[in-house]
């Protein structure tokens, strides 16, 4: 099982000092999270993709790449990537770059964003927002699949020959999860390609998310892609820890009723019994996550959020002190859990070991026109 | 006949509250008419001032609460809904107005609904039709063509009974009618890739 983090990437003043961190040191936090969370364990760092403030991760790929260079076995990853207003093309050519200079640490999860007006401010419609999702996504597999692409579609200008370069390190495109909070077609959409489905609940209570990947579930065995409990499902997370449990809360306060999206409306109280929202001791978050696997099944990836709201940088990095603290716990406990023909996350190696099963050369020969 | 249910819901914010006094009378006709079809009545009353908190914080988070949720879900199976408000600064309140914005799309479609506003003056009559009428009319609930506002005035003279009792017989009528037609449920009964991807 995979464990990490996902940051948003907000620009968000510290209620406590009322101290807003420039664009400048935010980037940079960013990038010490990673570097930390490499550091600690963890498995997985994921940027989110804004092209508003007070958001600085609009260009996820370079972020990533510079991360790249500075890990040894972090997979870098995004949450999301907009697949309804960025070309498709443009993703096939930064992703599979990044793949060839991270040797492969590389994947991403589609998403349509939260934000309306990027549709406009990208030239589209937001009402096309599923058709986008779909249309633009299948010729993304086409690009990363197939060396010369013929396509004409609905929403981005033909193609004639066209080859996407580089092409996917070792031949095997990223991996790709969907993530979706509201939409069926989406979790349709995952099942039909026997993708990850990653479902960010962090701020709904449970029985949405139950039904939206119970329905990727059925649907993933339906595509013929193995047995329900073998699809590939990822959760997001929320928390903040203290050794002890009380000062969590004393602490995290200030920041949960100032924060954006849930601040000013319930109390901490209420928000942390009807979602996945844990603030308290590691034990109190192993005791969260592991019930996450009772409501939704074995999963594949654990993504937490811990760097929003204003938190300031070192108390994120005490918390993924803690985290790598409580992760090699999780990790024994959900693989005690799991039954042996769960599958694991897919990962570059592992797609490279399933796409050659008889271990032909990946290198094609001297003058292949690819 | 199984009982009908009937949900009535009040944004009165005052306790004890006329509106919440005009919604209790429009559902004690309509369970009198029910009685005189021989069919129960099950009066779901629900006061939207005991739920203001938990309707802000939905606005904010997007989901509610497990208290609002059993409400949400009472209202939008009932088989007709009582729509009762104040009125404020020319219109619905924002509360009642509150609670009609968080429910699902097309929750309402294809119910009975009967609309009824309290005002302090006889002045303000015309909220049902200018304010109520098109609200409920967009989220395409069939509404009784007779809405009944009471002014203070209103709850000393016997026209008011008047009203109810036609308002009531008519929201009656229409259970008979409401058919409601059952939109497949995307979780359950997806629409499959190949069609969205055709489309």
């Amino acid at each position: 099982m995979q464990f990490g983090i996902f940051t948003v990437g907000d620009v968000t003043p510290d209620p406590t000092t009322g101290r807003t961190p420039t664009e400048a040191e935010r980037i940079k936090a960013m990038v010490a999270i990673a570097l930390k969370a490499e550091e600690v364990g963890l498995d997985v760092f994921a940027t989110g993709e804004h092209h508003n403030p007070p958001f600085v991760p609009s260009s996820p790929t370079t972020m990533l790449g510079y991360i790249a260079a500075r890990t040894e076995r972090l997979i870098l990853s995004t949450s999301t990537t907009l697949i309804t207003t960025n070309d498709p093309v443009k993703i096939a050519e930064d992703f599979a770059m990044l793949q060839h200079l991270a040797d492969g640490r590389v994947d991403l999860m589609m998403g349509r964003g939260n934000t309306g007006p990027v549709y406009p401010w990208f030239g589209q419609d937001i009402r096309d927002g599923i058709q986008l999702a779909i249309e633009n996504y299948a010729l993304l597999r086409r690009l990363w699949r197939e060396d010369v692409v013929d396509w004409e579609g609905k929403f981005r200008t033909p193609l004639q020959g066209f080859t996407s370069t580089p092409r996917p390190l070792d031949g095997v495109p990223p991996f790709v999860w969907h993530g979706s909070i509201r939409s069926p077609e989406i979790a349709e959409q995952a099942a039909y390609y026997g993708d990850g489905f990653f479902a960010n609940h962090i701020f709904w209570p449970k029985e949405h998310f139950q039904r939206l990947i119970g329905l990727y579930r059925r649907r993933f065995e339906h595509y013929g892609h193995g047995s329900q409990d073998q699809a590939i499902v990822g959760l997001g997370g929320q928390v903040f820890m203290r050794k002890n449990s009380q000062d969590a809360v004393a602490e995290f306060r200030p920041y949960f009723d100032n924060a954006p999206v849930y601040g000013h409306g319930p109390s901490l109280e209420e928000f942390t019994a009807e979602t996945p929202l844990t603030v308290g001791s590691p034990q109190q978050v192993i005791e969260k996550t592991l019930s996450f696997r009772e409501t939704f099944g074995d999963y594949q990836r654990q993504l937490f959020l811990v760097d929003h709201a204003g938190l300031p940088l070192k108390s994120v990095l005490e918390q993924l002190d803690h985290l790598g603290e409580i992760v090699p716990v999780l990790r024994k406990e959900f693989d005690a859990l799991r039954p042996a023909h769960v599958p694991d996350a897919p990962t570059h190696a592992s797609l490279v070991a399933a796409a050659t099963p008889d271990a032909e050369p990946l290198v094609p020969a001297e003058g292949t026109v690819r | 006949m199984t009982a009908r249910r009937i949900a009535v819901v009040t944004a009165g914010l005052t306790q004890p509250s006329s509106t919440r006094l005009l919604g209790d009378q429009l559902a004690g006709a309509v369970r009198d008419v029910l009685a005189g079809q021989a069919v129960d009545a099950e009066i779901i009353a629900v006061e939207l001032r005991d739920h203001a908190h938990d309707l802000t914080n939905h606005l904010l988070t997007g989901f509610p609460s497990a208290s609002l949720r059993a409400v949400l879900d009472a209202v939008t199976g009932a088989d007709a809904v009582i729509a009762v408000t104040p009125t404020f600064s020319a219109s619905y309140s924002g509360l009642f107005k509150t609670f009609f914005d968080v429910l699902e799309d097309g929750a309402l479609a294809g119910k009975p609904v009967l609309i009824a506003a309290t005002g302090g003056t006889e002045r303000h009559s015309l909220v049902l039709e200018y304010a109520l009428r098109p609200l409920f009319a967009y989220l395409k609930a069939i509404v009784a063509p007779t809405g009944v506002y009471a002014a203070t005035s209103d709850f000393g003279a016997a026209a008011l009974r008047d009203r109810i009792d036609r308002a009531a017989a008519e929201l009656t009528g229409l259970l008979g009618a409401a058919a409601r037609a059952q939109a497949p449920d995307p979780y359950d009964d997806p629409v499959p890739f190949e069609q969205l991807l055709s489309s």
